[in-house]
């Protein structure tokens, strides 16, 4: 199995353990992810807000790129999965928008190739059963709140993977880690995305909402496939739970950073040691860390 | 005669933003599932659901002025929940285009946000996480919005100040340059 891997900006950078843990992962269950020399950003919202032509060359460059190899992409990053399927479409749709694109990206981009979550690609390509089979640390009694937030299930039409209103693919991927995922109502509410920058005073009681229901649905952790959720919720909890008069000690999780712990990787390998909510006396109380299998080892 | 021309005007420009948006006005039929759903709506002048009917009602001018095109979050909840499938973040986007082009920035946090990102892509083909939010913070006038935040960012290696820069940057300027000679893109 291989794919074109498109990291995207953040993955680089706030999410550089998004990028550790997915490209860990990938190797372990026998994905190959080549990646796309010299990719360069999608646009994200400031393209579509302010040009639409924009807003699909600049994923479609990358699109090309990979068309040109004869591979699939797969996309960890939410908002870039959602920016290359909107160009993936409407080059597929219309003929005129496929010609007009290519000259503005100065390649043929036919769209024959396909965009894929990174979340899909693991779950609906590699399979559960395969992912179950490689469990060696369990996350046992663990309660997780999978949030997928907007743009990974909407607009479903783009998306197209899972329910936009109930989606359980990431439910899925932690009950078969052993872990438990909790029913809760606002798994695709909005984190506010980047009104938490231009506009703190909306930002930080969208965030909390979020975290909020999190906590009291019972979960003790939640679960993102997103840089932009995973940075508004654990860079901001502290203060978003302030701004509430409220205390919130919550770590947040990438779903690759889950499946990296369950397979039998170390923290710091998975980039578990950067987070700004450290999620490592949680792993420490549920002795997900020390897991019988482990402690046999190191006796 | 005022009332004439006014109504003229806002033909023109409701036509204007079902071209560019590629919704058709008329299909939305005022049920407000859009608004009901909207996470942002609590903090927006005109719901979604007002926003198209000043559109229906040949209003457009009031819906130019308003903050809600400018606070909206593109979640897509709304396109996702309509009956009538009236794609609303595009009629958004289409809507706050024109503001801007008249100059009616009407959340000038959001557009200076958006520019810089735009910015840093343009000239290095990647967005640069730290430049960006310098110089956000000094155009919008907060130069310590997040500062505390920096250190920590910096010491766990999530930012650098050094942007990283594409090698095909031509291909990325003449993206930006042709998108602009089809009368679009960044002014």
């Amino acid at each position: 199995m291989k794919y074109a891997y498109y990291p995207g900006c953040s993955l680089e950078a706030t999410a550089k353990e998004y990028n550790q843990s997915a490209k860990l992962v990938a190797r372990h269950l026998g994905v190959e992810l080549w990646e796309i020399p010299d990719w360069s950003c999608c646009g994200a919202t400031a393209a579509h807000n302010n040009n639409h032509l924009l807003s699909l060359a600049l994923p479609a460059r990358n699109l090309a790129i990979a068309e040109a190899e004869g591979l699939d992409v797969a996309v960890p990053c939410a908002a870039c999965f959602n920016r290359l399927r909107a160009a993936e479409a409407a080059v597929r749709e219309s003929e005129s928008m496929q010609a007009t694109i290519s000259e503005i990206i100065g390649r043929d981009y036919r769209a024959t190739n396909k965009t894929r979550a990174f979340l899909d690609v693991m779950v609906n390509g590699v399979g559960l059963e395969k992912i179950k089979e490689q469990v060696v640390k369990p996350l046992a009694g663990l309660k997780l709140a999978a949030y997928y937030g907007c743009l990974l299930v909407r607009p479903p039409k783009l998306t197209a993977f899972d329910d936009p209103e109930d989606p359980m693919t990431m439910d899925r991927l932690i009950d078969a880690l052993g872990g438990e995922a909790v029913s809760w109502s606002y798994k695709t509410e909005c984190c506010g995305g980047s009104l938490a920058t231009a506009r703190g005073d909306i930002g930080v009681r969208m965030i909390y909402q979020v975290l909020r229901h999190a906590r009291d649905a019972g979960a003790e952790g939640v679960v993102t496939a997103c840089p932009l959720c995973f940075l508004n919720l654990d860079m901001r909890e502290a203060q978003a739970a302030a701004a509430h008069g409220d205390q919130l000690q919550l770590p947040i999780f990438y779903f690759t950073e889950l499946m990296g712990l369950a397979l039998g990787y170390a923290p710091k390998d998975l980039g578990l040691t950067t987070h700004f909510v450290n999620p490592l006396p949680l792993l420490e109380a549920k002795e997900i860390l020390r897991h019988p299998a482990t402690r046999r080892e190191t006796a | 005669m005022e009332l004439a021309g006014s109504l003229r005007r806002n033909q023109t420009l409701k036509n204007q933003v079902e071209a560019e948006s590629g919704v058709v006005l008329s299909d939305c039929y005022q049920c407000g599932k859009c608004s009901a759903g909207c996470p942002v709506a609590p903090w927006m002048d005109y719901t979604p659901r007002q926003v198209i009917r000043l559109l229906q009602l040949g209003l457009g001018e009031v819906a130019l002025k308003s903050h809600t095109p400018w606070l909206c979050a593109s979640c897509q909840a709304c396109y996702t929940r309509c009956p009538r499938e009236v794609n609303l973040p595009r009629l958004m986007e289409a809507v706050r285009q024109e503001a801007r082009r008249r100059g009616m920035i009407n959340e000038k946090k959001v557009d200076i946000f958006e520019q810089a990102f735009l910015g840093t892509l343009e000239r290095y083909g990647r967005a640069h996480e730290m430049g960006l939010m310098v110089q956000y913070n000094l155009q919008s006038g907060q130069p310590f919005k997040d500062a505390l935040l920096a250190p920590p960012l910096l010491l766990k290696g999530k930012i650098s100040p050094f942007p990283m820069k594409i090698k095909d940057i031509a291909g990325i300027k003449n993206i930006f340059a042709r998108v602009r000679a089809r009368g679009g893109g960044r002014s």
